[in-house]
C-alpha cells in the first residue's frame, strides 16, 4: 500500500491494466473456442445432411429389435433403443457399484496384509500387488473369462451344490422366491433397527459401567428377524427352481459367467492399487500414534481400528476416488467378454443405426455423469473426514 | 497419461469408435471443399484402390503370413484395381472391423467396402453409401456341435448363442426366434474371434453367424472340423456386396459394371486363361465386352480394356468362386444361390451393350 501512496502518478488504462487484459484475453480465448466448436458443429450437420447421412435422436424411440442376454428391467426385442442403453446403463451400474465395494474390501485386506509383520503374509500380499497391476486389466479379464468358461463343467453335467443351486459354464444358478421377497426386505429392516437400538444401548452401558460391549447380541437381533422369515416362507411358498433342460437351465435365477469373469477381473486388479493406497495412507500416521495408543492400553487391532486408520483414510480419501473412477470407466471393457454393459450396447446401436455421433455423444455424457457422481460423492466424503480429524 | 492409457476407455471400443466419429467430423468438415474431383480421379491421381476389408475370414479376406490378403472379396477389389489403373493397378486393403466399416467408408479413409456387409434398406439408404451389387448371396445359420443331435434351429429353443456384435446378426436371431415363439440368450461379444472362442469353450449350444462364415470358423478354427455341423436352417437372406459412397455416382457405378462383366464372363466361358483366345471370338457380346468394338468402357469413364484386365486378373466369377470358397478349398460350400441364372442360381449380369 504505500508504494501506491509514494507514486500515485497514472492510473494504467487499456491494455496497460493488467486485469483489463487478462479479462480481455480470457474473453477473446473462450469466443475464439466457441466459434471454433459452433463452426465445426454446424459444418458437421450441413456435411451429414449432404451425404444423407441420417441425424438427429429420434432413433432412441424406434423399436431396437436385438435381444440382449442380461437385464434388470423388463426388456424384449420390441423395446426401444432408449430402453436398450438404459438397460445397458443399470448393467453397467451393478458391475461399478459391486466392484467398487468388492474392491475396497479386499484391498484393505491387501494393505494391511502387506504392512503384516508375519514372515509369511507381507510378501505375499507385495507379490499380489506387483502381480496384479502390471499386467494389463483386459488381458486379466480374458484370463478370468477363460477360467470359468473353459473350466467350469458343462451345464448338463454340472453338480448340483445345494439343492437347487447348480454351477456350470452358463453360469451359476440358484432358486428364487417366487412372491414374499417384500416380507424378507421388512424382516431385514426390523433387524438393522433392532441392531442399531442394541448398539446405542450397549455402548452407553459401557460407558457408565465400563464392562466392553458385546458384539453377538446385537448381531442375534439383525438376523433373527430374517431367520423367522427365511423359515417361514420356506415352509409356506414356492421356489422357483432352475429345472435342467436340453441346454442348460430353464428358471430360478442365474449369475452369467461374464458377470462374474468382469466382477472378478474388475476387483482384483483394482485391490492391488487400492491396497497400495491404503499402505501409503496407513504408513503416513506417524509412529508415535501407535505407541501412544499403546500406552494407553489399547490393543493392536483397536489401536488400528480407531487410531490408525481414521488418520490414514485423511491421507487415502483423494487417490481412492481417482481409482473408483478409473473402475467405473474400465467397466467398458466389458464388451470383450461378452457382459452386455452400456458400451456394448451402444455398439450395436451404433452399428444397427449407424449414427455414430449421437451415440457416441449420449455415451460420452453419461460416462462422464457417473464419474462426476462418484467425485461429488467422494469429495463430500473427504470433508467428512477431514473435518472430524480437525476437530 | 498414465492414467489416461490405464483408463480402460483409451482401451475399449469407445475411443475407437469415437476416434472414428471424431475423424468422420473431421472429414465431413473439411472435405466438402476438397472434394471437387470424384472419387475415379482421386484414385487414378493415387494410382491406387483402398479397400475396406474384414480382419480375418477364410475364403473372404485373410491375409496369410506374408501379408498378402486372399479371399473372394479382396479378389473383386483387385478385379475394380485392375479395370480402373490399368497395368499399374495397386489396391490397398485397410483391416476393419464391423463396427468401424460404414465409418471408415462415410469418412472417405476408403474408396470402397469390399467386405461381408449385408444389403439392407437402412444401410442402402440412410447411412450415405450404396450398394454396388452382390458378390455371395448367403444367409445366416447356426452351427452346433454334432453330440447335440439337432435336425433343426428350432430345436434350440432355450439356448445359449454367441454371437458377435455390429452385424445383422443379432436383428435376425431376435426375430427368428420371435417369430418362432421360442427363447433364446444372446451372448454378445465385440468381436468375431472372441464370439467363437466362447463358444468353442462351450459357453454357448450354438454360434450364429453367416453361412459362409460359419463355414470358415469349421474349417480354419474348429478344433476338429467333423465334430461339428451347420444346421440346414437359414434364417435370413444375407446378400453380401460391395459398398461405396452415396456422393460419386460414376464410382458406383463403374463398380457395379465390374461386377457385371466378371458374371458374364462368366456366363460366355471367359477365363483368365483363355480370355486372349477369347479376343479372337466372333461373338458380338464378347467382343464389346472385350473392348474390341464399341465404347463401353469410354462410357464408364474408363479405357476399352477395362473388362479384359479384370479377367486377366481375378478370373471370372466363378474362377474366383471356386479359387477360394469352392467345394474343393477347406469352405467346402456348393454354389448354391450363387450359381449362374443359367445354371438355377442368381448371378445374373445385365447386358452390356
Amino acid at each position: 500500500m504505500s508504494v501506491v501512496a509514494i507514486a500515485p502518478t497514472r492510473v494504467a488504462r487499456g491494455w496497460n491494466d493488467p486485469s483489463f487484459r487478462a479479462l480481455a484475453t480470457q474473453v477473446i480465448v473462450l469466443a475464439v473456442l466457441a466459434g471454433t466448436v459452433a463452426f465445426l458443429a454446424t459444418n458437421l450437420v450441413g456435411n451429414l445432411e449432404a451425404r444423407s447421412i441420417r441425424t438427429g435422436f429420434g432413433f432412441i424411440w424406434q423399436a431396437a429389435g436385438f435381444e440382449i442376454g442380461q437385464s434388470f428391467i423388463a426388456y424384449g426385442a420390441s423395446a426401444s433403443f432408449g430402453r436398450a442403453l438404459l438397460v445397458g446403463l443399470l448393467n453397467t451400474l451393478v458391475v461399478a457399484v459391486l466392484g467398487i465395494v468388492l474392491s475396497t474390501l479386499a484391498g484393505f485386506v491387501i494393505g494391511i496384509a502387506s504392512l503384516s509383520r508375519n514372515p509369511l503374509v507381507s510378501p505375499l500380499a507385495r507379490l499380489y500387488v506387483e502381480l496384479v497391476r502390471n499386467t494389463p486389466l483386459l488381458l486379466q479379464l480374458y484370463l478370468w473369462y477363460a477360467v470359468l468358461t473353459q473350466m467350469l463343467p458343462a451345464a448338463s453335467a454340472a453338480p448340483q451344490l445345494l439343492p437347487g443351486v447348480y454351477l456350470a459354464k452358463s453360469g451359476l444358478h440358484f432358486p428364487v422366491l417366487q412372491h414374499g421377497a417384500g416380507l424378507i426386505l421388512v424382516a431385514a429392516l426390523v433387524g438393522l433397527v433392532a441392531f442399531a437400538g442394541h448398539g446405542l444401548w450397549a455402548r452407553r452401558r459401557a460407558e457408565l459401567t465400563g464392562a466392553p460391549a458385546k458384539l453377538w447380541p446385537g448381531l442375534l437381533l439383525l438376523l433373527l428377524p430374517l431367520a423367522a422369515v427365511a423359515l417361514d416362507l420356506a415352509a409356506t411358498t414356492s421356489f422357483d427352481m432352475p429345472r435342467p433342460t436340453r441346454f442348460g437351465f430353464s428358471g430360478g435365477g442365474m449369475i452369467t459367467p461374464e458377470l462374474t469373469a468382469l466382477l472378478i477381473g474388475l476387483s482384483l486388479y483394482n485391490a492391488a492399487f487400492i491396497g497400495e493406497i491404503l499402505r501409503a495412507g496407513i504408513l503416513s500416521v506417524s509412529r508415535g500414534q501407535l505407541e501412544a495408543a499403546a500406552a494407553l492400553g489399547l490393543t493392536r487391532g483397536q489401536a488400528l481400528r480407531l487410531v490408525v486408520i481414521p488418520q490414514a483414510m485423511k491421507v487415502a480419501v483423494p487417490p481412492l476416488a481417482s481409482q473408483y473412477l478409473n473402475l467405473a470407466k474400465n467397466t467398458s471393457l466389458a464388451i470383450a467378454i461378452g457382459y452386455p454393459d452400456l458400451m456394448s450396447i451402444g455398439n450395436t446401436i451404433i452399428n444397427q443405426t449407424g449414427q455414430a455421433v449421437e451415440v457416441i455423444a449420449i455415451l460420452m455424457s453419461v460416462y462422464l455423469t457417473i464419474s462426476l457422481a462418484i467425485s461429488a460423492f467422494m469429495n463430500w466424503y473427504n470433508s467428512r473426514v477431514a473435518l472430524k480429524g480437525a476437530s | 497419461m498414465k492414467t489416461l492409457f490405464k483408463s480402460g476407455l483409451v482401451k475399449s471400443g469407445l475411443v475407437r469408435s469415437g476416434l472414428a466419429a471424431a475423424v468422420l467430423a473431421a472429414a465431413a468438415t473439411f472435405s466438402a471443399a476438397a472434394q471437387a474431383g470424384p472419387t475415379l480421379d482421386a484414385v487414378r491421381k493415387r494410382g491406387e484402390v483402398t479397400c475396406g476389408v474384414s480382419t480375418g475370414i477364410g475364403g473372404f479376406s485373410i491375409a496369410d503370413s506374408s501379408g498378402r490378403w486372399t479371399g473372394l472379396t479382396t479378389d473383386f477389389c483387385r478385379a475394380v484395381s485392375a479395370a480402373v489403373l490399368g497395368d499399374a493397378a495397386r489396391e490397398k486393403f485397410v483391416p476393419l472391423s464391423p463396427q468401424q466399416r460404414f465409418t471408415a467408408l462415410q469418412s472417405g479413409e476408403i474408396d470402397m467396402l469390399t467386405t461381408v456387409a449385408t444389403w439392407t434398406l437402412t444401410r442402402d439408404a440412410s447411412l450415405g453409401l450404396l450398394y454396388a451389387g452382390v458378390y455371395f448371396y448367403d444367409g445366416q445359420g447356426f452351427l452346433v456341435p454334432k453330440s447335440l443331435g439337432l435336425k433343426s434351429a428350432l430345436e434350440l429353443d432355450g439356448a445359449s448363442i454367441c454371437t458377435a456384435t455390429g452385424t445383422t446378426s443379432e436383428l435376425n436371431l431376435a426375430d427368428y426366434f420371435r417369430a418362432n415363439g421360442k427363447k433364446f440368450t444372446p451372448v454378445v461379444f465385440e468381436a468375431q474371434n472372441e464370439a467363437r472362442a466362447a463358444f468353442f469353450s462351450g459357453r454357448c449350444q450354438a454360434f450364429s453367424a453367416d453361412m459362409s462364415y460359419l463355414s470358415s470358423v469349421r474349417a480354419s478354427d474348429a478344433p476338429n472340423p467333423d465334430e461339428w455341423q451347420i444346421l440346414p436352417d437359414m434364417i435370413s437372406k444375407e446378400p453380401l456386396g460391395p459398398v461405396v459412397g452415396r456422393n460419386d455416382l460414376e464410382w458406383f457405378t463403374a463398380v457395379k459394371w465390374v461386377l457385371m462383366a466378371l458374371i458374364e464372363a462368366e456366363e460366355k466361358g471367359i477365363t483368365a486363361a483363355n480370355v486372349d483366345q477369347m479376343k479372337e471370338s466372333a461373338n458380338p457380346e464378347i467382343k464389346r465386352l472385350l473392348g474390341l468394338t464399341g465404347d463401353m468402357g469410354q462410357r464408364l469413364g474408363l479405357d476399352p480394356g477395362w473388362a479384359y484386365r479384370a479377367i486377366k486378373r481375378v478370373g471370372n466369377y466363378g474362377e474366383i468362386f471356386e479359387r477360394n470358397v469352392g467345394p474343393r478349398t477347406a469352405l467346402r460350400m456348393e454354389r448354391g444361390a450363387n450359381a449362374l441364372w443359367t445354371k438355377g442360381g442368381q448371378m445374373y449380369a445385365m447386358p452390356t451393350r
